[in-house]
């Protein structure tokens, strides 16, 4: 790919405990363009880890380490968290899993989108909210001026995700992590919401890292797909070649998935060798 | 002992398959005590209330001179010497030795205090909790107005209505005490009314007594334990409050409380007299509030991520 | 999917549950009240051997004992008695103080302001340094200042607060000279001063007597200052728990990534969250300060509802004791609800249902 946005060489994260290292990502690489960059693994892979890390989220205690780690050629762990809290949120954007959570409860969804925007731009207050309502128009919330002024207790988990979207998109990021971002959602509205998403990244010409426990949404979502297991990466390729995966761990997630027309039984087991984390 | 030793032995201790129930129990004591120990300020507590207890036996072989008598004629109001540490009060009396005796009556107070208010609390709170229904209604709504009393101010009007004295004060304390164990109690016989096992007992034919006494009561004396240690520092500040409004402990008695009120009217020139058994009084308050602490962090799962 | 919520259906449900939630508050008002008008007749009128003498004190003569007994409804059932008692404490009839010759009411109107004054001052100086301890102790977690708050606070708990109080005078009053002796006012004032309020430094400030203000300051500021300590205790305790809380929140990460400062992260986001709680809180802490008034005042003396029961008790005067303490259980039981209703109103999430 000619114009890499973001460049990941062996990237690691230690946490250190009472009973001793934990180590969550151990040397992950891949390279992302203006494209969809699916990473799969179960929970406790370090797929989330790998996004945090990326963002400058991870905890004080945690210990990151890479050989290259540049965001459009700016070396993310060499430069100052200043600098790089100039990056999030206006360069890097990242969706979390559950609106529910994940928004500010005391503070109205409007007030939230705008905190965004005023952080990076230097925009007066009439402006910022026009800019705001414009993004939930956005991300088709109908009635952008009521819901501006709501509270995030009082509208449903997809629109509450759209209106997570839209604050983080509204300072216009050239790359996007979305951490689990339908997982917390009825199946009913997760389309909705990714329908959303994959627009405005095309539309804007993102990169975009899609982050989730499932396969097949992957697959059908990105361009390329990355499967994680253990904190290492097992297989990269993609997404349209899914079916040709060699390593036994992408085969065996593979199979676990139902299609429609076949009995399955016994249920496959996913097998988990050490020695693919080894 | 070799190392191998003691690392199978607390291997045996971690292991994540007790092979019997002892081995589950004291594998979780021990991590509970390993966390409790990792925390300085809780063993520093603990250090101060076995020294407590450690004073309070050995007050008569400690002490240098009587707690009562003193030496009117020579030794009045002395300032802190080698021969007094803490100096002498108004009846020339040692009141280093008075304090180590006094330890006596803080114990006496946190423990009988104790014995009086927890068990009226587990009886409450579990009848409550097992009964449901109005017996419930009835008896959370008596626990929550005593909760909202002020504890001082009806401690006070309670000794001054029974008189003054230590007994009354232990009483009135007492009295204004349980609410807080009856809620803790209640909430915990609500978590395992419901369970297998009582379900079991019951069909055994076990009297609701029964349960409740057997079954019931024990499940709850841990948490209650956690909090009546968290509680001993108030109780002790109130009896010493009491004490020095003249309601506690009635002179002679080396009562730390009392002692700072009758050191009062020697406050501007001598003011040891009553900054010792204050002092005294700091030392064990902390002592205890830092072993609840403690304990609560080490038995509370959810607040020990330190 | 329908965007637009069902409006009025949202708008009832929440009315219905406010009206369930003002009723339960009533209940649960009136029984406590009632509580505590039963425990307070308990102690006067049940416990003592004998009541009369527990009110007048045993050196009165008889035909008075005989006159007070009818008086008090003595012969009357218990029942009855009570019924009595609370029909004259709710038109705020303690009988009279035989100490003060006054009616108990009057003297508690008389004593309350000062009272009040010295809680609100001490209040105000626990919240303002107590919440910032609170927070920078969260925020810098296992840090020294971390370790620093925490000792204030366990010593703040542990600390008989009258013994402070004497030590405190000895200090700045008799060594340093810094504060004014223990009473409201120099001497010359009590007399040239009229209060209209009743709190001093409020009421010499409105007349625009700077010099009264400024030795009602200099007598206030000692106590208030203890009581200040004692509430910053409980206060930046509590702060640091619920700003730990907050802080692992989902919407904290979300604040970060979306590039915020960590101050306007701490101070907008989190602190705004932790705040509802906190008003409970520091509505608690003033309630306690109002009981811990009786010892504060005692060592200050300071002439409010604390005094006024402590000297009542010294001269065996019952009826004043029970006044006093009906008055600040009244206060104390409701702050205690108000903080209650308070957080409800307070936090957006309080829902319908």
């Amino acid at each position: 790919m000619s114009d890499t946005l973001l460049d990941v060489d062996d990237l690691r994260v230690d946490f250190p405990t009472r009973t001793g290292l934990v180590r969550a990502v151990r040397g992950v690489s891949f390279t992302l363009g203006r494209e969809r960059l699916g990473i799969v693994g179960e929970s406790g892979s370090g797929k989330s880890q790998t996004g945090r890390a990326i963002m400058g989220l991870t905890p004080p205690q945690a210990r990151i380490s890479a050989k290259k780690l540049a965001f459009d050629g700016i070396d993310l762990l060499g430069i100052s968290p200043r600098q790089r809290r100039a990056l999030r949120g206006n360069r890097i954007a990242m969706i979390l899993q559950d609106p529910k959570y994940s928004l500010d409860p005391v503070m109205s969804i409007g007030r939230q989108i705008v905190e965004t925007l005023r952080t990076h731009e230097k925009v007066s207050k009439a402006e910022a909210r026009e800019r705001a309502l414009a993004m939930l128009e956005a991300v088709q919330i109908r009635d952008p001026k009521r819901v501006f002024d709501l509270h995030p207790h009082e509208v449903s988990g997809g629109m509450g995700q759209r209106a997570m979207i839209a604050m983080m998109l509204i300072a216009g990021p050239e790359m996007m992590i979305a951490d689990e971002p339908t997982s917390a959602l009825d199946v009913t509205v997760q389309l909705d919401v990714l329908g959303i998403l994959d627009k405005l990244v095309s539309d804007r010409g993102m990169g975009l890292i899609f982050i989730s426990h499932d396969l097949r949404l992957v697959s059908s979502f990105c361009d390329r797909v990355i499967v994680m297991y253990a904190g290492k990466v097992v297989e990269q390729l993609k997404a349209s070649e899914l079916g040709q995966a060699q390593h036994p761990y992408t085969r065996g997630l593979l199979n676990c998935m139902p299609r429609i027309g076949f009995e399955r039984h016994p249920l496959p087991v996913l097998d988990r060798k050490p020695e693919w984390a080894a | 002992m070799s190392a191998e030793a003691i690392q199978s032995r607390r291997d045996w201790l971690l292991s994540e398959r007790p092979a019997s129930r002892m081995q589950a129990r004291l594998g979780r004591a021990y991590v509970a005590w390993r966390r409790f120990s990792a925390n300085r300020l809780a063993f520093v507590g603990l250090l101060i209330i076995i020294a407590l207890l450690v004073i309070a036996a050995l007050a008569g072989v400690l002490a240098p001179y009587s707690p009562t008598f003193g030496d009117l004629k020579n030794a009045r109001l002395l300032a802190p010497s080698s021969g007094h540490w803490f100096g002498t009060d108004d009846l020339g009396r040692d009141i280093l030795s008075r304090i180590l005796y006094g330890s006596r009556w803080t114990l006496y107070v946190v423990i009988l205090v104790a014995i009086i208010a927890a068990p009226i609390g587990l009886l409450v709170g579990t009848v409550a909790g097992y009964a449901g229904g109005w017996t419930d209604a009835i008896l959370m709504r008596i626990t929550d107005v005593f909760l909202a009393f002020p504890k001082l101010v009806l401690a006070l009007a309670l000794v001054a209505a029974l008189g003054p004295g230590i007994e009354n004060a232990v009483l009135a304390i007492a009295i204004t005490s349980w609410p807080p164990y009856a809620r803790i109690a209640r909430a915990e016989t609500l978590t395992v009314r419901n369970s297998d096992y009582i379900k079991a007992v019951q069909l055994m034919g076990a009297s609701p007594f029964r349960i409740v006494l057997r079954h019931i009561m024990p499940l709850c004396i841990s948490s209650l334990i956690i909090r009546v240690t968290l509680d001993m520092a108030g109780i002790i500040l109130i009896a010493a409050g009491l004490g020095f409004l003249g309601l506690g402990a009635q002179p002679p008695l080396p009562e730390w409380g009392t002692m700072i009120a009758s050191g009062r009217r020697f406050i501007l020139d001598q003011w040891w007299v009553a900054g010792a058994p204050g002092f005294a009084i700091l030392i064990v308050s902390l002592g205890f509030n830092l072993l609840g602490d403690g304990l609560r962090d080490a038995l509370d799962p959810r607040s020990g991520d330190q | 999917m329908s965007a637009v919520e069902n409006e009025s259906g949202r708008g009832s449900a929440r009315a219905v549950a406010i009206a369930s939630a003002i009723g339960r508050f009533l209940v649960i008002a009136v029984t406590t009240y009632l509580g505590l008008l039963a425990v307070t007749f308990f102690i006067g009128r049940v416990i003592p051997i004998d009541p009369v003498l527990a009110v007048l004190g045993d050196r009165a003569p008889a035909n008075v004992v005989e006159r007070t007994r009818r008086e008090m409804g003595l012969d009357l059932p218990l029942i009855e008695q009570f019924y009595i008692y609370v029909k004259n404490a709710l038109s705020g009839d303690f009988g009279t103080s035989v100490l003060t010759t006054n009616p108990v009411m009057t003297d508690i109107r008389r004593a309350f302001p000062a009272t009040i004054e010295l809680a609100t001052l001490g209040t105000l100086i626990g919240s303002f340094i107590g919440v910032p301890l609170g927070v920078l102790a969260a925020v810098r977690r296992g840090s020294i200042i971390d370790q620093i708050v925490r000792i204030i606070g366990l010593i703040g708990y542990s600390v008989p607060i009258f013994w402070l109080g004497l030590l405190a005078l000895v200090l700045f009053y008799a060594k340093l000279q810094w504060v004014a002796f223990p009473a409201r006012l120099d001497v010359v004032y009590e007399y040239t001063f009229t209060p209209i309020t009743g709190f001093y430094l409020l009421d010499s400030a409105m007349q625009g007597q700077w010099d009264v203000f400024w030795d009602a300051y200099r007598h206030i500021v000692l106590p208030a200052s203890l009581l200040g300590y004692f509430s910053l205790a409980y206060i930046s305790r509590m702060t640091r728990s619920f700003m730990l809380n907050e802080l692992a929140q989902e919407y904290i990460v979300a604040a970060r990534a979306k590039g915020l400062s960590e101050r306007r992260i701490i101070w907008a986001h989190a602190l705004r969250n932790a705040a509802v709680p906190m008003v409970t809180v520091i509505a608690l802490s003033y309630a306690n300060l109002l009981e811990g008034s009786v010892l504060t005042e005692t060592v200050f003396s300071w002439p409010g509802i604390g005094l006024y029961i402590t000297n009542s008790l010294q001269n065996a005067d019952m009826n004043a004791v029970l006044g006093g303490t009906i008055a600040i259980g009244s206060v104390f039981i409701g702050i205690n609800l108000l903080s209650d209703l308070l957080y409800r109103v307070l936090d957006p999430r309080t829902k319908a249902g």
